[in-house]
């Protein structure tokens, strides 16, 4: 049984509006770019212009954010759940009223 | 379009005033209407997870807070819709920063607060491209719902 990914509202439109999909892979990185090569439209909002996953975005295996475990590497196991779950983040270039 | 009640509007308005002179956030729960948009039908305005030093010119929602707001959607039939936060002594035009940290779909309403009052607040949407934000058309929309709990700032790693 391969692993389900939980996609977050914001990126279902990529996923023809699925809530989640199965993907393959050993670590959490590999199931990841599985989802995204398969649906190339969502890769962008992912990972950044080096190929980096994007900062704001968070994996969490289980109830586990890889942060804190192997990051990209940690492992997944067949039945495994892989949510997407961004940080929203933003703010003001600068202090001086234009 | 995003029907933004003139109560959720001034309440956004209030939290930015407050938080001055750092940013407040918060996320618009709601739903959607086929020819209206966006309803923005509560606000849940969300503790700053930035660094202290940081506030005045960043704010942060937490994986953890993000996931509470989702749920909290969710209880009250609604889903998370989008985002707002404040620009102290900014214009409320959304910053590179901003357009490098947002998501599609979700809209984000910005207020303007200079020294200490707030003044403009717009709405944007990103591109799907992740090239830009595109302004929102803004109507008043419905009352508010009942005000939601205010949760802390996310401690989540």
């Amino acid at each position: 049984m391969p692993v389900t990914i939980q996609i977050p509202a914001a990126l279902r439109a990529f996923a023809n509006g699925q809530t989640e999909v199965s993907a393959e892979g050993a670590t959490a990185g590999e199931v990841i770019a599985a989802f995204a090569e398969a649906y190339p439209d969502i890769g962008t909002h992912l990972y950044d212009e080096t190929g980096a996953l994007r900062s704001f975005i968070n994996v969490y295996v289980g109830d586990a954010n890889i942060k804190n475990l192997d990051g990209l590497d940690t492992p997944v196991k067949d039945g495994d759940s892989v949510m997407l779950v961004p940080a929203i983040a933003g703010g003001a270039p600068g202090s001086a009223w234009a | 379009m995003i029907s933004l009640p003139d109560e959720a509007e001034l309440a956004i308005r209030a939290e930015g005033e407050r938080a001055y002179p750092d940013e407040c956030c918060g996320a618009l729960l709601g739903g959607f209407d086929g020819e209206s948009g966006k309803i923005v039908k509560a606000i849940l305005p969300i503790g700053n997870s930035s660094e202290t030093a940081e506030r005045f010119h960043r704010f942060t929602i937490g994986p953890g807070d993000f996931m509470r707001a989702e749920r909290e959607a969710k209880a009250r039939n609604m889903d998370l819709i989008g985002f707002y936060h404040s620009h102290p002594d900014h214009p409320a035009e959304p910053s590179d920063y901003d357009l490098e940290h947002a998501l599609p779909f979700y809209s984000y309403v910005i207020v303007a607060v200079e020294q200490g009052a707030a003044s403009g607040l717009t709405s944007w949407e990103m591109s799907a491209d992740r090239a830009r934000f595109l302004r929102e058309s803004q109507n008043q929309g419905q009352n508010l719902e009942a005000p939601p709990r205010t949760p802390q700032g996310d401690q989540s790693p």
